[in-house]
């Protein structure tokens, strides 16, 4: 570390050098007012508002209230000892965001809940996979292998939860996720994994009708990354677009890129109505950066692995007008507050979701139930409002009433 | 050019996609991108092949010695006032070309020393003991992640969150690209041409250095036969810091001029890629060939882009690491072939 040091000392010579040049004047960015970067959740004014739920035909549905959603505090008489909840996902790495969103989301109900209950008190055990489905597989032996544990929300992300379901299916642990939306995760007969909203297969249909038949999009191009989150979202939008999903400029991306050049000189000689993003945001960025700085003006939807103020934060304007589906809902009020004054940073995607779900697993937790397998049968049992959505579950594990919600940048 | 022509009737059947349309609607489009990209590649690489040149020891760590520069560049104008907020500055072209320039020398510095200080504690111990040439390798790779973790774990801590950490970089954009002229019917923008410019500048600057000056000739001396430059007077440790030196400032200089092109590309992970391309276009020009960096990186640059038009997005490495098998297969030393200390003035 000696040099570090001298490293200083050169960047400090060259500030002095800078000032020296350049005067004290005063730097403005071309946009709207921009924040000073002290945590803003994004570039300006932008942000990722709310903007309509739909069903799978891409017609508006209006929400339901959420005046009777389940409350983690109960009743405050609970007994229990000894018991754990487990969240697993990616707490580190690019796409992390959305792992921290769903373990604040789990902390917060926790917390609800073990101050209301002080004979109950449920720790959440926090397991990074990184959302690498290899790291995932070396984390889920510790996860089954801690008896105290008897729920666990996630996987989060769709990979993760395909290469780990096995492990959790035998040894009988019940998966609750609140994000791994790929639609064959349901069909591999786990009779222990339950997903808290809409899946890929209603969610790229819902979004693809909503670009044809409210949106007036005739010319799409579809471009995915290799994730399977990606490529299973980027088959149900080219199907549901039907006609309007344009082959010719289809184009797949991989994970860690960074530079889209060829993709956008394809989508730019296409001269699309919009571009749709199947993907996370850690390329998302960068890709709408760039398709705006190659000139193209097609609309840029993606869906929720983009929804995240990271998004708007590091593509700035670029991500102006945005379309961002998601099958997460928006944070009611009250629990915004809360979340914030938890964790000093607005909740995100998945953050209600893993809440609710969180709420479930505690009021099984208070009415007694104390193993795996008691916990599995209370949620395939269990039929309640929650904070984002109505949850009740059907056989094969998915929600049986099922919608998206549509957010722009603005 | 070869490696498209070997290539395409074997692929052409269907299993991949084969788009000439594509590749000949955006020809001129996509030269420019891969040129732009190439000369990023090829300032790069230039560390890659001077290091390779006197040590012979392919110094994996350098991907994160570009990665190092992008947050040098990017702290550099955090320092001169410059707030992160993803829209573009606007402050006249003169002052803008001296903020480049100011923080172009900081992400030299910071790549620089990074570079110096890398070799010092990681590999000058190893060659004090003499040991093998797996040593190197492997304390190359452990030195990367090293780097890498220290940004995405550490520095956060030390920078109360400024820097690093696991999401990248908000973005400072001084240069919003816009459109300067048209080429062919493919718009090139400022960026590229400051980019394109820059990288040559630097890369012939470069040359130069090696070719003419004292330090130069002591360096492909070193490179050329180590013992008997030492009992000629150079001082061999003295020689091996400054090739660092020039390869970490370099990147440096090649990593304000990536973030330019990508200004929300600075995170920890993001010098791997474009390290190991990098590495691939010295292997291509022919690694210890400083020419032979250019070559190699403008080549890989076009083709890379040539190839994802043409066979899909997604074979954009399968393209770039074909034609190196297609290359060394005919070519086992690379294009160019020379080491460095035979490259003569």
């Amino acid at each position: 570390m000696r040099r570090t040091s001298s490293r200083m000392a050169g960047v400090a010579l060259v500030v002095v050098a800078g000032l020296a040049v350049a005067g004290c004047s005063s730097k403005s960015s071309g946009g709207d007012s921009t924040d000073t970067g002290t945590g803003g959740t994004g570039s300006g004014s932008l942000s990722i508002q709310p903007l309509v739920q739909i069903d799978s035909s891409g017609a508006e549905v209006k929400s339901s209230g959420t005046g009777d959603a389940a409350d983690p505090a109960g009743d405050g008489k609970a007994t229990c000892s000894g018991i754990s909840l487990a969240m697993a996902g990616a707490l580190t790495g690019p796409n992390a965001a959305l792992g921290i969103n769903i373990l604040n989301g789990a902390k917060l109900a926790a917390k609800q809940h073990n101050d209301a209950n002080p004979n109950c008190q449920v720790d959440i055990k926090q397991f990074d996979t990184e959302g690498d489905p290899q790291k995932a597989t070396q984390v889920a032996p510790s996860i089954v292998g801690d008896s105290s544990v008897i729920g666990l929300l996630g996987p989060a992300f769709s990979g993760e939860t395909k290469a780990t379901g096995q492990v959790f299916n035998q040894n009988g642990l019940l998966s609750l996720t609140a994000s791994a939306t790929n639609p064959d995760l349901t069909k591999n007969g786990w009779s222990n994994f339950f997903r808290g909203l809409a899946n890929d297969a209603v969610q790229g249909p819902s979004v693809a009708k909503y670009m044809v038949n409210t949106l007036k999009y005739s010319k799409v191009c579809v471009v995915q990354d290799d994730s399977d989150y990606g490529v299973g979202l980027a088959e149900q939008i080219t199907a549901g677009l039907g006609d309007a999903a344009d082959s010719s400029c289809a184009a797949k991306v991989k994970g860690g890129d960074k530079d889209f050049s060829a993709t956008v000189q394809i989508v730019k000689s296409a001269d699309a109505d919009a571009v749709f993003y199947a993907g996370y945001y850690a390329e998302a960025a960068p890709f709408v950066s760039q398709l705006r700085s190659g000139g193209v003006k097609a609309a840029f939807v993606s869906a929720d692995g983009t929804n995240d103020p990271q998004f708007v934060k590091q593509a700035g304007s670029a991500s102006k007008d945005a379309y961002l589906s998601c099958p997460c809902g928006p944070a009611p009020d009250k629990f915004a507050t809360d979340y914030k004054a938890a964790f000093n940073i607005d909740p995100g995607v998945y953050s209600v979701e893993a809440y609710d779900l969180t709420t479930i697993m505690l009021k099984g937790i208070d009415s007694g139930i104390k193993d795996r397998a008691g916990l599995i049968d209370f949620v395939k049992n269990y039929d309640g409002q929650g904070l984002a959505r109505h949850y009740k579950w059907d056989p094969t594990g998915e929600l049986a009433s099922a919608l998206i919600w549509i957010y722009q940048v603005k | 050019m070869s490696a498209l022509l070997l290539t395409t009737p074997v692929l052409a059947d269907g299993v991949i996609g084969f788009n000439v349309d594509a590749l000949a609607h955006n020809f001129w489009a996509l030269t420019v991108d891969g040129l732009t990209y190439g000369a990023i590649y090829a300032l790069v690489a230039t560390g890659y092949t001077l290091v390779y040149g006197v040590l012979r020891l392919i110094n994996f760590a350098h991907s994160e010695v570009f990665m190092f520069g992008m947050f040098g560049q990017y702290a550099t104008l955090m320092l001169l006032g410059f707030a992160p907020s993803g829209n573009a500055y606007t402050q006249g072209t003169v002052m803008t070309i001296v903020y480049l320039g100011i923080a172009m020398i900081g992400g030299m510095v910071v790549s620089g020393g990074t570079a110096v200080g890398l070799e010092r504690v990681a590999y000058r111990p190893l060659r004090k003991r003499g040991a093998p040439s797996l040593a190197f390798l492997i304390t190359a790779i452990g030195a990367s992640f090293v780097l890498q973790e220290f940004v995405h774990f550490i520095l956060p801590k030390l920078t109360n969150n400024e820097l690093g950490g696991a999401n990248a970089q908000q973005p400072i954009i001084l240069v919003q690209p816009s459109e300067q002229f048209t080429f062919l019917g493919a718009s090139v923008t400022n960026v590229e041409i400051v980019v394109v410019v820059a990288a040559l500048i630097l890369t012939f600057a470069t040359n130069q250095f090696i070719v003419s000056t004292k330090f130069g000739r002591g360096i492909r001396a070193v490179a050329q036969d180590p013992v008997t430059a030492t009992l000629m007077g150079v001082s061999r440790e003295r020689i091996i810091m400054l090739t660092f030196l020039i390869g970490g400032v370099l990147a440096g200089a090649a990593a304000l001029l990536y973030t330019l092109r990508v200004p929300n590309g600075i995170i920890y992970s993001g010098g791997f890629i474009l390290g190991i391309k990098a590495f691939t276009a010295a292997v291509l020009g022919g690694i210890g060939n400083l020419r032979g960096a250019l070559v190699g990186g403008l080549l890989l640059g076009v083709m890379e882009l040539y190839g994802q038009a043409l066979f899909g997005t997604e074979w954009r490495d399968v393209v770039a690491f074909v034609l190196l098998v297609l290359v060394l297969m005919f070519r086992p030393t690379g294009i160019l072939g020379e080491s460095l200390g035979r490259a003569r003035a």
